[in-house]
């Protein structure tokens, strides 16, 4: 199975290096050949109005649009979860959602750089904690019926999933712990349709 | 904010972070809030916010300094990415100033004109994350140790010409690579030589790369100037004057936006850089009475 990381803007190196530690072969997605080719994907932190324009510019959007619709596995975090999100605030924003998951997210909505924090959170189905790192991270300010939460801060949701999207508001790949990483590993290997290419 | 114990901010993790999130992208100085929109319609993943580029700086002479924080402010209420703002080298009240401004990134820059001509800020004092120009592996090491959490190359700010930015680039990868092949005794006198930590010189040696984020600034002007400097190992790029100095700023914004991403698909880099109008005049190394680069410590 071949996992893909979004390689547009932002901390892809990261995300790469965590996937590729846990023995998972990972390759850098900048083009549809690319994504063509990937069994399962990780949209990075980074920023979201950038991705978007690069997402657009480099033909993409729609074949992975099409793609999270048939089914692709795939792992957003910080701007990757922006852009899976149905709706974005502060409206007005620069930003066009791939609608994969059905919740509204709230852009740098903790403030500026100076505002970002780490804190420890509690994955709620094995009660585990995992230090997670917020960096002008996205608030989940409304979550539908069709998506589970599996970690919340201060009773809002940080980390959702619904079928194979997985979605986290913190940024797992800057931590050496690769517990999140591994759940998406195991989510891709047990949902994704069959091989692709 | 829940339990705030654990909760941790201005952590070395954090400042970091923020530039491994900015990687791939490019960031582009502007003067005004209309640049400020205008880049970040064009794709930049940050802006500088300065009151003269630094064409301009270095075709007015005089002391250059700290941005008024009025037009901080303004750059900051009308884009939603990443606000940068320059201080003197050394002069850490005006780096108090701009983190008291709620900047993201604050740039110790030899642009503007040097403060102490001994000591850079202790970055280490600060929340907000610092990034610092070098000219070579010591230099870049040495800004490491005082705390920045992203190198960049000098290159010569304002001159649109690539050439000191392209060494830079080399001095410092080139010196990496060689610091892979060194054994521990080499170590010792590398670090000696480079006038750098010995931790640090070893930590670079064992991971074949420096442990922050390492971009390009100083000289770029077009689309093919970003590619260079993305293969030749710049994970980003700083446009200061090369935007908007040129004829036609939108479309070189956005061009030099994706030739970052693709600086590898020399397809895509012929489709953007074509029909982009006359980029900067630019300056010749040889026709210059001040260079920047040799500003700092």
């Amino acid at each position: 199975m071949k996992f893909g990381v979004l390689a547009l803007q932002g901390a892809f190196g990261a995300h790469c290096s965590t996937l590729r530690e846990l023995g998972v072969s990972a390759r850098l997605v900048r083009t549809p050949s690319d994504l063509a080719s990937v069994d399962a994907i990780v949209l990075p932190g980074g920023e979201s109005t950038t991705m978007t324009k690069l997402l657009t510019s480099s033909g993409l959007f729609d074949p992975l649009a099409a793609a999270v619709d048939d089914g692709l596995p795939v792992f957003g975090t910080c701007a990757g979860l922006i852009l899976l999100s149905s709706t974005v605030e502060p409206e007005g924003a620069d930003v066009r959602c791939l609608g994969a998951l059905d919740v509204t997210a709230v852009r740098n909505a903790y403030g500026r750089q100076i505002d970002s924090f780490e804190q420890p959170i509690t994955l709620r189905d094995d009660d585990e904690t995992f230090d997670a790192v917020f960096i002008r991270a996205p608030v989940i300010a409304r979550v539908g019926p069709s998506v589970e939460v599996l970690a919340t801060l201060d009773g809002r949701p940080v980390l959702v999933r619904r079928g194979p999207v997985m979605a986290a508001t913190f940024h797992p790949e800057l931590t050496a712990d690769p517990r999140i990483h591994e759940r998406f590993v195991r989510l891709a290997t047990s949902t994704a349709p069959a091989s692709r290419s | 904010m829940g339990d705030h114990l654990s909760q941790q901010q201005g952590t070395l993790r954090l400042k970091r972070g923020l530039a491994e999130m900015l990687k791939g992208g490019v960031i582009m100085d502007v003067v005004t809030a209309e640049h400020a929109k205008v880049a970040e319609d064009a794709g930049a993943c940050a802006v500088m916010a300065l009151e003269r580029v630094p064409a301009d700086i270095r075709r007015d002479g005089g002391v250059a300094r700290m941005s008024d924080p009025e037009m901080i402010e303004g750059i900051k209420a009308v884009v939603s990415i990443p606000v940068m703002a320059k201080a003197r080298i050394g002069h850490f009240v005006e780096a108090q100033i701009l983190q008291a401004l709620g900047v993201d990134f604050v740039d110790e820059s030899e642009v503007l004109s040097p403060a102490d001509e001994a000591h850079h800020i202790d970055k280490f004092a600060f929340e907000v994350p610092f990034v610092c120009g070098a000219t070579n592996l010591g230099e870049a090491l040495r800004r490491i140790a005082e705390g920045a959490a992203m190198i960049r190359s000098k290159g010569e700010a304002g001159t649109g010409n690539i050439i000191e930015a392209v060494r830079h680039l080399r001095a410092i990868t080139g010196d990496i690579r060689r610091l892979t092949q060194a054994d521990n005794a080499e170590l010792f006198d590398w670090a000696k030589r480079l006038q750098a930590p010995l931790p640090l010189v070893q930590e670079v040696a064992a991971a074949g790369a420096l442990p922050v984020p390492l971009f390009c600034a100083g000289g770029i002007a077009t689309p093919a100037d970003a590619a260079l400097a993305m293969q030749l190992g710049a994970q980003s790029v700083f446009v200061g004057s090369g935007i908007f100095k040129s004829d036609d700023p939108a479309p070189r914004a956005k061009a030099i936006v994706e030739a970052t991403t693709h600086f590898r698909d020399a397809d895509i880099l012929a489709k953007v850089s074509r029909g982009l109008g006359a980029p900067m005049t630019g300056i010749g190394m040889d026709e210059m009475s001040q260079t920047f680069a040799d500003r700092g410590w």
